[in-house]
């Protein structure tokens, strides 16, 4: 199948607005009428679901958790970037653009990327307008700071808080929707299948989590906002309800998957510290602006207390080797070199398995320069959380930081409209691939979470019901009822199988082969082990699961195990691609590419495009499919933060 | 790594229509870097191994902003620690050879669904009878053109901090929700845009979590205890002091309209 990607052509300032003039609008009547599934509520969803209500459109939404305001998009803490050059330091559409394309090493389409940076600045204003208190100046303006790789001021935040109050303020606009009657709320209710009628998406399936009763919803366009598949890991930063079910199911009916092994591995979390470990802690990027990272110069100082390692014996290694950018390099460099210096055996804090994981996170320096009580204001919540989780003052004794899975690049590819492979299939937000290229900067995500949710998918999902021509789908259609019948079946299936293994105990192995052999640094040798493991486990999981309980209740661990199935299938495509994309980029190292100075090495020549892979019916064998990247505005460099 | 045992009463209720009652359970070898959640998590797969089903309790984040998880431990609705969720709070906060009592939310308007999962959707419906500001996507004006004090700000936010857990409900003698209606009505009335629609929230808002059928506050301050996120009980006399303002101006066919 040949994969085209519609963007509009000409100028690239001018191609959003030429295409918002090209579509077909749906007559303000007329719109009611038409009944849109939006399938998740976080940001993206949200904002789209309330959105399209106020549009007039009839949308049912849906989420898992027992209240939209609960999205994972709320435990975004750094930031949103928007160009609005208010720091007057240099910023404009085009640099946010150009600086995303760069950051993104090469590997996301231009037109949509600079859809992004123009209508940040809408996003601003229309959070401002619904009362989302952002920092704030004495003059009583908005505040910025700088974010992980930016030399601009572009980041608005609401102290740690950001994404909670930008989510509240989709979840309000929503609310008011719901209150109004456009927009239909199902709570606790997770979709389990897409309803694909003559190669077009009518609908899904859902199971509400209460009764455990199944589903089907149809509809005239369906929007898919699901989220990140980083949880394919166990232990990462998502809340542990993120998963990858929705798209899966949604690829497995015939959307592609594109790039799924970019994953975002976010430098500044709080190490693991034991077996029982359940997820892992973020700490805001922010620290990074005055904190200082360094570990021992000898490997003999690593059990000391850091206080008794004098100055002249403390290696700030990212201040040595990136002396431009120093603390401040994007995230996949300060990953992958906390994580070069703890198998070096630099790393400090607990052996776990025989390592130290860990290095630190120093504030003596900001404290003696700005005094406590300031670095208390800009970072004591964020202290007060790292003390409650490890029982240590980062005013006495400095943060022990390692990197985490964090961000998910990779999801269903789609065209400029944002819609997936299967005609009436959207996907927005992190469920998507399209923005960020194999490295997501700082900030973005939730930038593009609203920028799709509120400016994008209203047009285009209008743009879509104008132009096509959709008959009625009655309940009885075979392939709503075949659709019902195939999901109830999963579910008799899983709890059916009374093995001796629960959910999770497969969902900690999977987790460990994928951060082993497809985490922050990959080989061509680890790829294929993985490949052997990943199979072999799946297969035990369907001989082995034990789940209690019945389908006719709350059960959580039936709809754990859901999940893992899905992880089990979707882990083995992340290795694949990262096998198949011979070359190292952003999120995706592969040792055999790498400089001198060991930094990422791209082959555009061979990989200048995004992998989208199509599901054959056999979760091992896969089809590649290409969409080849030009770059007509930034042109490909070698990314260097020296 | 320093390890405790425990003993557990935990709440299992099978449905919403089940009586309910303690049941009595060994948590053996805990970490006390564990989070209490996670503390669950493991006596949970021990449960399953045994072929016995596990607790069930709301959770999604693990770290404290979610709003998802809550249960009242040894009486305290989120546990002994001041402003901490349940999955905040570590076991370093027990001793070895503690008895720990887990119960849900206890509140009318908070119906159990299993074990220690509530149903909290009167929240929500609280917020749809007009905790929002009406704005239509698409057409705000420049961000900078509205200049907010910047005290007013930091304050709106302290009351947009509530993440909407209910612990307040299930603190206060009165299962009442004041604490969280009036932290939204106190976020939107501190800033500009939130004036239009003022007098119309308190009172639509103030109506529906009497509809919902939560208790009047009758000044305990154990829902402030209770919060995770310390939000402040002077809201709530914001609250009283809009919503008295609001009936004396309101038009009476709408006062009258709210009664019904
Ligand atoms: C700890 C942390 C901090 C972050 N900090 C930042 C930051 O500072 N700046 C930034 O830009 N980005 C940040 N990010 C990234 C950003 O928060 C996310 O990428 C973004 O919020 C994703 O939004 P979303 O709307 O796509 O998905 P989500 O907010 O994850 O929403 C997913 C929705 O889908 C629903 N759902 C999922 N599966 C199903 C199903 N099968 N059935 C029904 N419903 C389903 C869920 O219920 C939920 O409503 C952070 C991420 C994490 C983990
Ligand atoms: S006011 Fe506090 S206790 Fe009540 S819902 Fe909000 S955060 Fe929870
Ligand atoms: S699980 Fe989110 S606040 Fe506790």
């Amino acid at each position: 199948m040949e994969l085209r990607s519609n963007e509009p052509t000409g100028p690239i300032e001018k191609r959003w607005d030429k295409h918002r003039f090209d579509m077909k609008l749906v007559n303000p009547a007329n719109r009611r009428k038409h009944t849109v599934i939006v399938v998740g509520t976080g940001l993206a969803g949200g904002a789209a679901a309330a959105t399209l209500g106020e549009q007039g459109y009839h949308v049912k939404a849906f989420c898992y958790q027992d209240s939209p305001r609960r999205a994972h998009s709320i435990a975004a803490q750094g930031g949103i970037n928007a160009a609005k050059n208010y720091q007057n330091d240099g910023d404009s559409v085009y640099r946010l653009f150009y600086d995303t394309v760069k950051g993104g090493d090469f590997r996301s389409r231009e037109s949509n990327v600079y859809r992004l940076a123009q209508v940040s600045v809408n996003i601003i204003d229309q959070c401002v307008a619904q009362g989302v208190p952002f920092a704030r100046e004495y003059g009583g303006l908005l505040a910025n700071r700088s974010f992980g790789g930016a030399q601009v001021s572009r980041t608005f935040y609401a102290r740690g808080q950001t994404g909670q109050q930008l989510l509240l303020g989709a979840y309000q606009a929503l609310s008011r929707q719901i209150e109004a009657g456009t927009v239909e709320m199902h709570a606790r209710t997770e979709m389990l299948d897409v309803i694909v009628i003559d190669g077009v998406a009518r609908g899904i399936v859902t199971r509400n989590m209460m009764t455990g009763k199944i589903e089907a919803h149809t509809a005239d366009v369906v929007l898919l906002a699901t989220g990140g598949y980083g949880n394919v890991f166990y232990l990462s930063t998502n809340a542990k309800g993120c998963n990858v079910t929705a798209t899966w199911r949604a690829h497995r009916k015939g959307a592609f998957f594109a790039n799924p092994c970019y994953t975002q591995i976010h430098p500044t979390c709080i190490p693991v510290s034991g077996s029982y470990q359940s997820k892992l802690t973020l700490m805001s990027e922010s620290l990074r602006n005055d904190g200082r990272v360094w570990v021992p110069k000898t490997k003999e100082d690593c059990s000391k207390k850091p206080s008794d390692i004098p100055e002249n014996e403390r290696d700030y290694y990212l201040e040595r080797i990136y002396p431009s950018f120093g603390n401040l390099v994007p995230r996949d460099i300060a990953s992958r070199r906390a994580k070069f210096m703890c198998d070096q055996g630099f790393g400090v804090g607990p052996e776990v398995d025989g390592v130290r994981r860990g290095v630190y996170l120093d504030f003596r320096d900001a404290i003696k320069r700005l005094g406590e009580k300031a670095v208390s204001e800009r970072y004591g919540n964020l202290f007060d959380m790292y003390e409650r989780i490890t029982g240590e003052s980062p005013y006495k004794y400095p943060m022990r930081i390692y990197p985490a899975t964090h961000y998910t690049m990779g999801g269903l590819w789609v065209d400029y409209n944002l819609m997936s492979t299967i005609p009436g299939l959207f996907v927005g937000g992190e469920a998507n691939f399209s923005d960020h290229g194999a490295n997501r900067l700082g900030a973005s995500a939730l930038m593009q979470g609203l920028a799709d949710g509120y400016f994008v998918l209203p047009y285009t999902l209008g743009n879509y019901l104008a132009t096509s021509k959709l008959s009625k789908v009655s309940d009885d259609h075979p392939e709503v009822t075949g659709a019902v019948e195939a999901v109830k079946e999963r579910v008799s299936k899983l709890l059916s199988i009374g093995g001796a293994r629960s959910p999770d105990s497969f969902h900690r192995e999977l987790g460990q082969i994928i951060w082993d052999y497809c985490g922050m640094s990959r080989t061509a040798e680890g790829l294929q082990t993985a490949l052997q493991k990943i199979p072999a486990l799946r297969e035990e999981f369907w001989q082995n699961l034990k789940v209690t309980g019945t389908g006719e209740e709350l059960n959580q661990t039936l709809e754990k195990a859901g999940r893992v199935a899905d992880f089990l299938e979707m882990g083995e495509l992340m290795c694949l691609d990262a096998l198949t994309r011979d070359e190292s980029c952003g999120g995706h190292f592969r040792e055999e590419h790498q400089t001198t100075e060991g930094e990422a090495k791209r082959d555009d020549e061979n990989f200048q495009h995004a992998a989208a892979w199509e599901w054959s019916g056999e979760p091992s064998k896969p089809k590649l499919n290409k969409e080849a990247l030009d770059f007509e505005y930034v042109k490909p460099s070698q990314r260097s933060y020296k | 790594m320093e390890t405790i045992n425990l003993k557990l009463h935990v709440w299992r209720q099978k449905g919403p229509n089940d009586a309910g009652g303690f049941k009595v359970y060994e948590a053996k070898d805990i970490s006390t870097h564990a989070s209490f959640l996670e503390m669950l998590d493991v006596v949970n797969e021990r449960l399953l191994e045994k072929g016995e089903e596990p607790i069930a309790f709301d959770h999604d984040c693990r770290e404290g902003i979610c709003g998802m998880c809550g249960m009242v431990i040894n009486g305290r609705p989120h546990g002994p620690q001041k402003e901490t969720t349940t999955c905040q709070l570590h076991m370093r906060q027990f001793k070895n050879g503690d008895e720990i009592w887990i119960e849900p939310w206890r509140a009318k308007a908070f119906p159990v669904v299993k074990d220690l999962v509530v149903n909290r959707s009167a929240f929500d419906r609280i917020i749809q009878s007009g905790g929002y500001i009406s704005v239509r996507t698409g057409s705000a004006r420049d961000a900078n053109e509205i200049p907010i004090r910047k005290e007013d700000a930091d304050l709106a936010f302290e009351a947009a901090a509530c993440i909407g857990c209910g612990a307040c409900v299930a603190a206060c003698p009165n299962a009442s929700a004041s604490l969280f209606t009036a932290a939204k009505i106190a976020h939107l009335a501190l800033v500009p845009q939130g004036q239009a629609e003022r007098e119309d929230r308190v009172r639509k808002m103030v109506a529906q979590m009497d509809a919902e059928g939560f208790g009047h506050c009758t000044n305990h301050y154990e829902c402030m205890a209770a919060c995770p996120k310390n939000i402040d009980v002077d809201f709530i006399a914001k609250m009283n002091r809009d919503f008295l303002k609001s009936m004396a101006t309101a038009r009476k066919d709408i006062a009258s309209r709210d009664k019904d």
